[in-house]
């Protein structure tokens, strides 16, 4: 019997893969890697590209990844596969918008919190006002 | 009395309130299955990820990262505070940020500046209305199928802060879906880390689920041969790590949203049904006196004729 290696591809959103195999092939940042049962641990960033599976039976599963980790122990693949596409630029851009929202928040631009805020005002309002109501009628009788 | 007239518009009104009650409350309820599908296939991504983590964490590695030490001086943290866009979902974000609250004043009475990144309308307009609290990230409207792309900013503000010693600890706060019935308003911390292996052995000997199955084995000294090199490496997997425990967090919190709303808006349509019966008894009544009345007005006419 050949020995293998227990395989975990997971993203964010979904499993993507779990079971044994024989060899797992991927693209690390360093290049293409090979890996066979008994590896020795490693871990390395993903570059964009396919993960190949081959299974005992000599069938070969194939997955894209658009980046994410390879971790290698002994007995365990993991692969942490990214979603979307990522990068430093992209997630800087995404930062600064986040931080421009709040800046909007702050600087009273967001109309739907000011309707939000309106409203809960008008509510406390109407609630005085029939507390108000409620006591005059009181009085008079 | 009122007129029978007025009562009837009032069960009208309530009728159509019942309408929209129930509406809400069935919409929620389709809503609540798919919420849950979405968390439990986020699962195993951060099962897997804490795995590599407490790897990571157990590998001698000379490398030790900012996200990994904790720092003896608080000067500022940072709070990234989960809630939901809409309303009429009970007492839901109102219950997280009454924990939240006190948490805060304690940091303040200690003379620590808090920050604070929003994820949902209802925390952006809550936190603008709190004062010495800065907020300095926000990203609502998510939608029902939340991405990890859509929370990526928001986070990267706090790690960043964090990174450049403007944050000293960072937290989480969310509410937790334990059941339909129940959603715990919940605070994690998120960074540094030692923090969060404390945590997670707190959750551990507390069995809950989704801690289990991470288990450290415990051997000889190894290290992983990192390519490009260590620093790189953990660098990436610790954000990847931080980015999966707010998302798992927005689903929690998605869940618990859907659940919060059907249970509050099912309790809004029995009490609709409740006054919808009292009116219905008090309109029957006062038409049955008006009978009554009409009936003895013309017996005595025709008594006095």
């Amino acid at each position: 019997m050949t020995p293998t290696i227990r395989v975990d591809i997971v993203s964010a959103e979904a499993e993507i893969f779990s079971g044994d195999a024989t060899m797992v092939v991927a693209t690390g940042e360093l290049g293409e890697l090979g890996i066979t049962p008994r590896h020795a641990p490693l871990i390395t960033r993903l570059k964009p590209g396919h993960v190949d599976v081959l299974l005992e039976n000599g069938d070969r599963q194939q997955f894209y990844v658009s980046g994410g980790i390879l971790e290698v122990q002994p007995q365990v693949v993991t692969v942490l596969a990214d979603t979307a596409a990522r990068a430093a630029d992209l997630d800087e851009a995404s930062a600064q918008r986040a931080m421009k929202e709040a800046q909007d928040a702050l600087a009273n631009r967001s109309d739907a919190i000011e309707i939000a805020e309106a409203q809960t005002k008008l509510t406390e309002a109407m609630a005085q006002l029939q507390a108000l109501e409620r006591l005059r009628k009181n009085l008079k009788h | 009395m009122a007129s029978g007239r007025e009562i009837k518009t009032k069960i009208k009104s309530t009728q159509n309130m019942r309408k929209v009650t129930r509406a809400l409350e069935m919409v929620s309820a389709a809503k609540i299955r798919r919420a849950q599908d979405l968390m439990k296939a986020s699962r195993p991504y951060a099962r897997l990820m804490r795995k590599v983590i407490a790897h990571v964490a157990q590998a001698s590695t000379e490398f030790s990262h900012p996200f990994l030490s904790e720092r003896e001086q608080v000067a500022r943290v940072g709070y990234i505070v989960v809630s939901t866009d809409r309303g009429l979902c009970g007492g839901l974000n109102s219950n997280m940020f009454r924990r939240l609250l006190p948490a805060i004043a304690e940091w303040q009475k200690q003379g620590v500046q808090v920050d604070v990144v929003a994820i949902g309308q209802k925390a952006i307009s809550f936190f603008r209305r709190i004062k010495g609290v800065n907020l300095v990230g926000s990203v609502s409207h998510l939608g029902e199928k939340p991405k990890l792309e859509q929370l990526v900013g928001v986070i990267k503000v706090m790690m960043d802060a964090y990174t450049a010693n403007a944050l000293d600890r960072v937290f989480l706060a969310y509410s937790d879906f334990v059941n339909t019935m129940t959603q715990k308003p919940t605070i994690d911390a998120l960074l540094p880390l030692p923090l969060v292996a404390a945590e997670m052995e707190a959750h551990q000997a507390a069995g809950e689920s989704a801690y289990a199955g991470v288990k450290l084995e415990v051997g000889h000294d190894w290290d992983y041969l990192y390519e490009p090199d260590a620093q790189t490496v953990i660098e990436h997997v610790l954000g990847r790590y931080i980015e999966s425990v707010v998302y798992q967090a927005t689903l929690e919190n998605l869940a618990s949203e859907h659940a919060a709303r059907m249970v509050a808006m099912k309790a809004a349509s029995d009490n609709a049904n409740k006054v919808i019966d009292t009116l219905t008894l008090t309109y029957n009544k006062a038409r049955q006196a008006a009978i009554t009345q009409e009936i003895s007005e013309i017996v005595g006419g025709a008594a006095a004729v």
